[in-house]
C-alpha cells in the first residue's frame, strides 16, 4: 500500500444540492505507482473530475480513503494542502491559467516563491525549466503575446518548477489543435521520462491513450474497466479491423 | 521506495516585500483599471483637503482682525463671529463624500475579486495561502488609495490656493496658515489611506474563500 504514489480506497462522494443526493463517486479504488502515465476517461459527469480534485488536495471524499505520496489528504489543514500543492503537485489546466499580468519567466517562478525562495533565484529556477520546454526566448512576454500552445509549454515548466511527485493535467490538450496537442503530448512523454514524475490526465483525447500506461474508465461514479497499455494496442487493431470491414 | 512524508508542516509565508512587487506589477499591467479606481479617491480626497484648508485660510484671516480683509470676509458669506468653524451641513457633506467613496472602493475591489476568481484559484492551486491573496488584495487597495489621496490632496490644494487668492487677493498670501495647511494636508492623505484600507476588508476575505478548484471550472 505504501508502495503506491496515489491510493484510493473506496472513496465515495456525495454533493447535497437542495434536497436531491448526487453521487458523484460511488466507491472508487485505485492505485497508481510511482513514474506511472494514466489517463482517466469518462463522460462529463462521471466523476472524473471529482476524482482528480480529490488526488489533487482540491476535494475531499465523503467516505473512503485518498493517501498521496503517503499522506491522507483529509487530515490536513488549509496551509498544510497549500505547501503540499505547491511541492508535491504540479497542475496543468485546459485553458491553461497563465496570471495574465506575469510575464512567462515569473509565471513559472511564482511556485518556487511560494515555496520559500527568494525572487531571485525563483527567476533562475524558472529560466532553467523554460529553457527545457523549448521557451528560453520568450522569458518576457506576456501569456498573451505567445500562441497557445506556447502558453502550454509555460504551463508545464510551472508544473515542473518545484519538482514535483505528480503532474495533473486536466485535458491539457482539450484547446490546441491536433498538431500542438502532439507536441505537448510529447513533451509530458518526455518529463515523465526524464523526471520519473507520475502524470495523471484527465481526458477525451484518444492521442493521449496510446502512451499511457494505464487507463481508468468511469462512468456513472464507479471505476468500469482499467486498462494496460497491452490491453489499448490491443484493441485499437480490433477497432481498426472493424472500420476497415 | 518513495520518502514517506508523515508530517507536512505549514505552508511558507510570503514577505510583505514580495507581496508588494507582485502586487505592484499586476497593476502596472492594469493600470486603467487602477486609474478608474482612483478617480473616486482623487475626488473625495480633493474635496475633503479643499474643506480643511479653506477652513485654516479664513481662522487665520479673521484672526489676523484687518477691517478691510473683515470686509471681504463678509462679502463671502463668512460668519467671523462663529470663527471660522466649518457648519454642520458641510460636515455632513463631507462625510457623504467620503462614504461614498468608500462604497466605490469596495465595489471596484469586489470586481476585481470576481474577475479574478480563477487567478486566485491557480494561485492556490501553485502554493498561494489565503494569507497570501489577502495581502495582495491590502497592498492593492492600500497603494490605490495613497497614490489617490495624494493627487487629491494636490489637487485640494491648488484649487483652495486659487479660490482664496481670488477672493481674498494678497492677504491669503499675508495670513499664509503653513502649519494649519500641512496639518489639513496629512489629514486628507491619512483619511485616504485608511479608507482604502477599509475598503479592502470584505474583498480580501472573499477572495481568500475562493476554493483553488475555481481554477479548473472551465467557462464560457
Amino acid at each position: 500500500m505504501s508502495e503506491c504514489m496515489i491510493s484510493c480506497s473506496g472513496v465515495t462522494k456525495v454533493y447535497v444540492m437542495g434536497k436531491e443526493e448526487v453521487h458523484a463517486l460511488r466507491g472508487v479504488s485505485i492505485d497508481i505507482e510511482q513514474g506511472e502515465y494514466v489517463s482517466i476517461m469518462g463522460p462529463s459527469g462521471s466523476g472524473k473530475s471529482t476524482l482528480f480534485n480529490m488526488v489533487g488536495g482540491l476535494d475531499t471524499p465523503t467516505t473512503g480513503e485518498v493517501q498521496v505520496a503517503g499522506c491522507r489528504l483529509a487530515d490536513l489543514n488549509s496551509s498544510q494542502l497549500a505547501w503540499f500543492r505547491c511541492r508535491k503537485i504540479g497542475f496543468i489546466f485546459q485553458s491553461f491559467n497563465l496570471i495574465p499580468t506575469m510575464s512567462a519567466l515569473e509565471n513559472v517562478a511564482i511556485p518556487r516563491v511560494f515555496a520559500g525562495e527568494t525572487p531571485r533565484a525563483a527567476r533562475e529556477a524558472a529560466r532553467r525549466v523554460l529553457d527545457r520546454v523549448g521557451l528560453g526566448h520568450r522569458l518576457d512576454h506576456l501569456p498573451s503575446q505567445v500562441s497557445g500552445g506556447q502558453q502550454q509549454r509555460i504551463a508545464i515548466a510551472r508544473a515542473l518548477v518545484n519538482e514535483p511527485l505528480i503532474v495533473l493535467a486536466d485535458e491539457p490538450t482539450g484547446n490546441l489543435d491536433l498538431h500542438t496537442g502532439e507536441e505537448i503530448i510529447d513533451l509530458l512523454n518526455e518529463m515523465k521520462a526524464n523526471l520519473g514524475v507520475t502524470i495523471i490526465t484527465a481526458t477525451h483525447d484518444m492521442k493521449m491513450l496510446s502512451c499511457s500506461d494505464k487507463i481508468v474508465r468511469i462512468e456513472d461514479g464507479s471505476v468500469k474497466r482499467v486498462d494496460t497499455q497491452a490491453d489499448v494496442n490491443v484493441k485499437v487493431g480490433t477497432i481498426d479491423g472493424e472500420t476497415v470491414l | 521506495m518513495m520518502p514517506k512524508q508523515d508530517v507536512i508542516p505549514e505552508q511558507t509565508a510570503v514577505s510583505w516585500p514580495i507581496v508588494m512587487s507582485v502586487s505592484m506589477a499586476g497593476m502596472r499591467r492594469r493600470f486603467s483599471r487602477a486609474m478608474i479606481t482612483m478617480v473616486g479617491v482623487v475626488l473625495a480626497i480633493a474635496f475633503l483637503c479643499y474643506m480643511l484648508l479653506n477652513e485654516t485660510f479664513v481662522q487665520s484671516m479673521i484672526a489676523e482682525g484687518s477691517d478691510d480683509l473683515n470686509i471681504l470676509l463678509q462679502n463671502a458669506n463668512v460668519d467671523i463671529l462663529s470663527g471660522g468653524g466649518t457648519d454642520q451641513m458641510t460636515v455632513l457633506l463631507i462625510g457623504l463624500t467620503l462614504l461614498t467613496s468608500l462604497v466605490g472602493i469596495i465595489n471596484a475591489m469586489l470586481m476585481a475579486v470576481t474577475e479574478r476568481v480563477r487567478e486566485i484559484g491557480t494561485l492556490k492551486c501553485l502554493g498561494a495561502t489565503d494569507q497570501f491573496v489577502v495581502r495582495t488584495y491590502f497592498v492593492e487597495s492600500a497603494v490605490q488609495g495613497v497614490c489617490g489621496s495624494a493627487l487629491g490632496m494636490v489637487l485640494g490644494l491648488v484649487v483652495s490656493m486659487v479660490v482664496n487668492l481670488k477672493t481674498y487677493g494678497w492677504f491669503a498670501l499675508k495670513t499664509f496658515p503653513a502649519g494649519g495647511v500641512v496639518v489639513a494636508l496629512l489629514v486628507s492623505l491619512g483619511a485616504g489611506a485608511v479608507l482604502s484600507v477599509v475598503a479592502a476588508i470584505i474583498p480580501a476575505y472573499m477572495a481568500a474563500r475562493k476554493q483553488p478548484v475555481e481554477a479548473l471550472r472551465v467557462e464560457e
